[in-house]
């Protein structure tokens, strides 16, 4: 049941879009369950995330977010690998782009501070996936259970460090001080004029997040670095047999896929909140794995997986503010069925679909 | 792109069809935006919402309501109340604090209040609370009320305003008793910390087992888990935000109310008089911001010298003979 069996567009566009209108009809189920109206529900989730500029903005916002952690997680997939732990290199990453900007913010413009920050964000990312990966190819601990363990050390070491370190005195609030210009990247909407975003967050960092795009797949598809990835992801035995190192291949794919975590600190930190605060992550580490299956672990994927969940966050939020009925918590329940229709039901529509899409293949076969 | 452009072409569809009635109709009705824990956290913001439903029972007004997913939701929700004519908007808690900033300075004219966090903006109300002082009190009692001279703390986490509470415990803890030993722990350092009630259960378990049998919660929901373990081990509990003396009568010594739901009905009721006060309110005992609670689930475990003892302690502390130490303002603790 290898996807070479059917036509790419259905493989990439049909099984996606099915598996998408199942976890909604269920959905809608549910809504009607609590007696809403399940097409006015998704007539407010859509307006609420595509019906206005500022909601584009805060869906794009939320996107940002998910394509970091969706390609650092596939990252670490083609290598087999599977990092739990974006979450917690994400928070550490907030430590690295705040650095940099607390001790830049007031000398030097953004566009100088933006490098550094960038920089901090892979390494202190990169440096939180280190042990981890060190651990798994040095001593076989396996990295699902490392990581999601260094997900509690870095919300440890962040509470302590913002409440007995970086916290501004006098202050409930554990975090920083709120960073000058300097250490701001400029909103979208002060970038351009053709487009109003309203007061939505969606900053530069979504511009680098689409580089960061083009660069996993230059780097997983057309070097050798991503060659050695891809092979060892798909037959360990078979890499280490041709001579690669598979020590080598395991931490540099972590330090990749941790250093993409830490760079979503870029949206959140520099872009939007302009200060280093308590669980800024909020879990966007963890739905990264859900965009990275749904994308099927390609860029492309990955970038229009995201943009469902920013949907979802804005057009969710917008969907409970509308209708006090259905609570925040009902939201959690549609992203909970998308994620289940999309991730790990993938496979469910798929022996149907190829049943449809073989038999004109078949005579061919056996006329060959 | 199928995906995506399907639905925007749903959504223009939906627009091009007319069904779409968003109404944006002005309502003089108060909102609320909660914070991240939800309205039923049995604690911090369950305390707003009994503001919440005592102001509906006696105005039949209709109270807006959004609980937070995330901070980030939280300027949005408020733009949506004040755009929409509710007055005020309430935002519980001090992660609400920088939107409540912006909120105010885009509608100057609306009336904004918050909980736990000071604005300084001429239309909002902020009302904070000197948490210290009912630590002290509560303290005060557990030190009289225990028998090993050991008493427990299980806060959510290491946070200023845990560490607050904390502190005043321990001092009023040492005010009555010198040879006190007062045992503290946190339950984690993930949101999780305040919603974690097996934790809570363990962490007051060990402390029984290291001899206290009065052990206050400052942790939300994983304080259920606290007040239960105390209550199954035949030791005492200490129940805070709002009245906890019910969960296991005559196994709450007490429980040191923060009266949320007091400053959010002022709020709410002083605006549908017209009387609304832009301004700082610092709610202590004095003020009624900070309370004890004594009914008939725990009268008969305050004795007559607990009673007078802290009716002592909260006017001296009303009076500014007694000033208990804030973390926050003050620096470190001096227990």
């Amino acid at each position: 049941m290898s996807a070479g069996q059917l036509p790419r567009w259905v493989d990439y566009g049909l099984i996606p879009l099915l598996n998408l209108a199942a976890a909604f009809l269920v959905s809608g189920l549910v809504v009607l369950l609590i007696g809403e109206n399940p097409l006015e529900a998704v007539e407010i989730l859509l307006w609420g995330s595509l019906g206005f500029g500022e909601g584009v903005g805060f869906t794009l916002f939320y996107a940002t977010n998910f394509i970091f952690t969706g390609l650092a997680v596939a990252v670490a997939f083609h290598a087999g690998l599977f990092n739990i732990g974006g979450e917690g290199q994400a928070y550490v990453g907030g430590l690295g782009v705040a650095l940099a900007c607390l001790a830049l913010d007031q000398y030097v413009p953004w566009w100088v501070t933006m490098p550094v920050a960038v920089i901090g964000a892979a390494l202190m990312g990169a440096a939180w996936a280190f042990i981890p990966a060190w651990l798994q190819a040095k001593r076989g601990s396996h990295v699902v259970i490392t990581t999601i363990m260094f997900n509690f050390i870095a919300s440890s070491l962040m509470v302590y460090l913002l409440v007995n370190v970086m916290a501004k005195p006098g202050s409930m609030q554990p975090e920083t001080r709120t960073f000058e210009e300097g250490g701001r990247l400029p909103f979208l909407n002060d970038l351009q004029s053709w487009f109003d975003f309203g007061t939505a967050p969606v900053n530069l960092s979504l511009i680098i997040a689409l580089i960061a795009c083009v660069l996993v797949w230059v780097v997983i598809w057309r070097t050798r670095l991503g060659y050695e990835i891809r092979s060892f992801g798909a037959n360990a035995t078979a890499a280490v047999y041709a001579g690669m190192l598979p020590v080598r291949i395991i931490i540099v794919t972590m330090l990749i896929s941790g250093g993409l975590s830490g760079m979503m600190a870029l949206n959140e930190i520099m872009g939007s909140q302009h200060r280093l605060l308590i669980e800024f992550v909020a879990g966007y580490g963890f739905v990264g794995i859900a965009v990275a299956l749904m994308g099927r672990a390609h860029p492309v994927g990955i970038v229009l997986a995201a943009i469902l969940f920013g949907m979802l966050y804005q057009g969710g939020a917008e969907l409970s503010f509308e209708k006090p009925a259905i609570t925040r918590d009902m939201i959690v329940v549609i992203q909970g069925l998308v994620i289940l229709f999309a991730g790990a039901l993938e496979n469910l529509f798929r022996p149907a679909l190829v049943r449809i899409f073989t038999p004109s293949r078949v005579p061919a076969v056996q006329a060959g | 792109m199928v995906t995506l452009r399907e639905r925007v072409l749903a959504a223009m569809a939906v627009f091009a069809l007319g069904i779409c009635t968003l109404p944006t109709r002005g309502s003089a009705d108060p909102a609320i935006v909660y914070s991240v824990g939800g309205k039923f956290d049995g604690s911090f913001n369950e305390s707003a919402l009994q503001g919440v439903k005592r102001f509906r029972q006696e105005t039949s007004a209709d109270v807006r309501e959004f609980e937070l997913e995330r901070d980030a939701q939280s300027l949005q929700a408020l733009r949506n109340f004040a755009s929409r004519g509710h007055v005020p908007v309430v935002a519980i808690g001090f992660n609400q604090a920088s939107a409540v900033e912006a909120a105010a300075r885009e509608f100057p004219d609306a009336p904004f209040a918050i909980i736990d966090m000071v604005v300084d903006q001429p239309n909002v109300a902020s009302y904070v609370f000197k948490e210290q002082e009912g630590a002290y009190l509560a303290g005060l009692l557990a030190a009289m009320a225990t028998q090993t001279g050991t008493i427990g703390f299980v806060g959510g986490m290491d946070i200023p305003i845990v560490r607050r509470f904390l502190c005043g415990y321990k001092l009023g803890a040492a005010a009555s008793r010198k040879d006190i030993n007062v045992l503290s722990a946190m339950a984690g350092d993930t949101p999780a910390a305040f919603a974690d009630p097996v934790r809570g259960a363990e962490l007051a378990r060990s402390q029984i087992a290291q001899g206290a049998d009065v052990i206050i919660q400052a942790a939300g929901g994983t304080g259920i888990g606290v007040l239960q373990a105390v209550a199954d081990a035949g030791a005492l509990g200490i129940g805070t935000d709002s009245n906890q003396n019910g969960l296991h009568p005559g196994q709450i010594l007490t429980s040191i109310r923060k009266r949320v739901d007091q400053a959010v009905y002022d709020s709410f009721k002083s605006s549908a008089e017209g009387t609304f006060k832009p301004g700082i309110r610092v709610l202590g005992l004095a003020e009624g911001g900070m309370d004890w609670v004594l009914d008939d689930n725990n009268d008969e475990l305050i004795t007559e010298p607990m009673k007078s003892a802290a009716g002592f302690a909260t006017e001296a502390i009303a009076s500014g003979k007694i000033q208990v130490h804030d973390v926050v303002s003050d620096g470190a603790c001096p227990l």
